[in-house]
């Protein structure tokens, strides 16, 4: 299969502007489960407010949250798929500076010194592309993700030792949630990444905190934590917006990674509660977007 | 918990009388101020047109439009999407805002720091809380953008928007030192261990 790059320019003009917009059905069901269970009348009103802004932004096609975030887009190539690297990039990069210019949506990037705003969404190593491989057949997709700040500026990492063990995974995680509070927007999606190198531990993390509602770890030592943890994190009491209640988060998510004999690192990563993704997915049939 | 409906600016008295679970719903001008703005305003001493006496700053910056000057648009931006961001980042400016131009509410998510509710207490201000993230909402509550200033530094402007309905929005730090983000924090960390126990970590 050969990949038209205008086409992967165009769809991620689209991706950045339909993520913005549309909250995926799984985020959407999560709001469900968590307005059924929420006991505290604060907190239930918080969400009932999060739910009918879900569809205003649906009714007036407008985005969801004010915060575009910085895009990430990541780009999984399949076997037998023929497409030029180098120029692949330029085109999603192009998609995403259209978007911003031609919706117009607000540039949230600047340069990390002189605070300069390109209004494009872009500058230096931004967007982030991330790009792999998938033993799936003629099948190339772009996951789009407009991670915003109010969560990303709740990051941690920590080099913990073998002699700490899990419970310092653990213990990490209920204290990053205690300090997170409101600050990122809650309820949220808690990624933790475990193991692997320091920037590897990280990016485990971000990838657990932006995996869909519903889905597990593969790695079953990393299913059992997911169960653990979003149990224990939900005891807190930090509720939606940080103002109490039960939904403090709609789960913990982990990504695991081999690490070193000497090396026990734990990240946290969140994702707010506009969860938001969009996917376009490219087969010899044609084009399709999704979550 | 009561409900106040308040047409801006707002008097010294006015705010005293809120106390932490009222709610508030506020009409006519509201500006909208973050990161850049304050640091230009504080750190570099920048000076800005508006009077801002009484009135309230939400921490935003918006998607707005370019249309060019019109009637309807005074500033020559339409808005597109109005929402809140994390407060703490400014926890800093608080009190310089309300002393140095008389500012009397903060609206924002999250909540702010001891200064800043220092700062309430001792100059009477409040700090209401908007839904973060339900911008799509917000913008329903916002009727235009009558003017902008430290434009240089948009989307981080100064913003002055008209405003109609705009809430309800909870007092969640009052004057008289009550903040619902202490008291949710502290009952947090007393459940600390009980949900280290639950993950059988041993302390």
């Amino acid at each position: 299969m050969k990949v038209d790059l205008n086409q992967v320019e165009e769809a991620c003009r689209e991706l950045y502007i339909r993520a913005l917009k549309i909250l995926p059905p799984d985020i959407k069901q999560g709001f469900e489960r968590l307005d059924r269970s929420e006991t505290d009348a604060t907190g239930k009103a918080i969400l009932g407010t999060m739910i009918k802004n879900i569809k205003v932004a649906e009714d007036m096609n407008n985005l969801l949250c004010q915060d575009t975030g910085i895009p990430i887009y990541t780009v999984v190539i399949g076997a037998g798929v023929d497409v030029d690297g180098y120029r692949l990039k330029q085109a999603v990069i192009k998609g995403c500076e259209r978007a911003t210019r031609e919706h117009p949506l607000r540039s949230s990037v600047v340069h990390p010194v002189t605070r300069v705003n390109q209004h494009t969404s872009c500058g230096r190593a931004v967007p982030v592309i991330n790009i792999d491989f998938t033993a799936q057949e003629e099948t190339l997709s772009i996951e789009m993700i407009p991670k915003g700040s109010g969560s990303e500026n709740n990051s941690w990492l920590k080099m913990a030792v073998p002699a700490d063990g899990v419970d310092a995974i653990k213990t990490f995680v209920i204290d990053c949630v205690l300090d997170a509070g409101g600050k990122t927007c809650p309820p949220t999606i808690v990624g933790v990444g475990v193991g692997g190198t320091a920037d590897l531990c990280v990016h485990l993390s971000k990838v657990a905190a932006t995996r869909p509602l519903g889905s597990k770890c593969d790695d079953p030592e990393g299913a059992k934590l997911e169960t653990e943890l979003t149990q224990a994190v939900n005891q807190l009491g930090v509720g939606p917006q940080g103002l109490g209640g039960d939904s403090t988060a709609f789960a913990v998510h982990v990504e695991t990674a081999a690490t070193h004999i000497t090396m026990n690192p734990v990240a946290v990563n969140m994702q707010c509660h506009s969860a938001r993704r969009a996917r376009a997915t490219f087969t010899p049939a044609g084009l399709t977007y999704g979550f | 918990m009561a409900h106040y409906d308040f047409n801006m600016p707002v008097t010294e008295e006015q705010i005293r009388k809120l106390r932490v679970n009222d709610t508030v719903t506020l009409n006519g001008t509201l500006y909208g101020i973050r990161d850049a703005t304050y640091i230009h305003m504080f750190d570099r001493g920048r000076k800005v047109k508006f009077d801002m006496r009484g009135h309230a700053v939400i921490h935003t910056a918006p998607n707005v439009r370019w249309v060019g000057e019109t009637q309807a648009a005074p500033s020559g931006y339409a808005p597109i999407c109005i929402g809140t961001t994390t407060s703490a980042r400014m926890e800093r400016f608080t009190r310089p805002l309300m002393e140095q131009y008389g500012v009397r509410i903060t609206i924002g998510k999250g909540g702010l720091g001891q200064g800043s509710l220092e700062a309430f207490r001792d100059l009477g201000g409040v700090y209401l809380a908007v839904v973060g993230g339900a911008a799509a909402l917000e913008t329903t509550w916002v009727e235009q953008i009558e003017d902008v200033d430290l434009d240089d530094l948009n989307p981080e402007s100064l913003w002055k928007f008209r405003v109609k309905g705009f809430g309800p929005l909870l007092v969640s730090m009052d004057s008289h030192g009550g903040s619902l983000y202490t008291q949710v924090n502290r009952s947090a960390r007393d459940k600390r261990a009980a949900a280290l126990a639950s993950l059988g970590v041993k302390i």
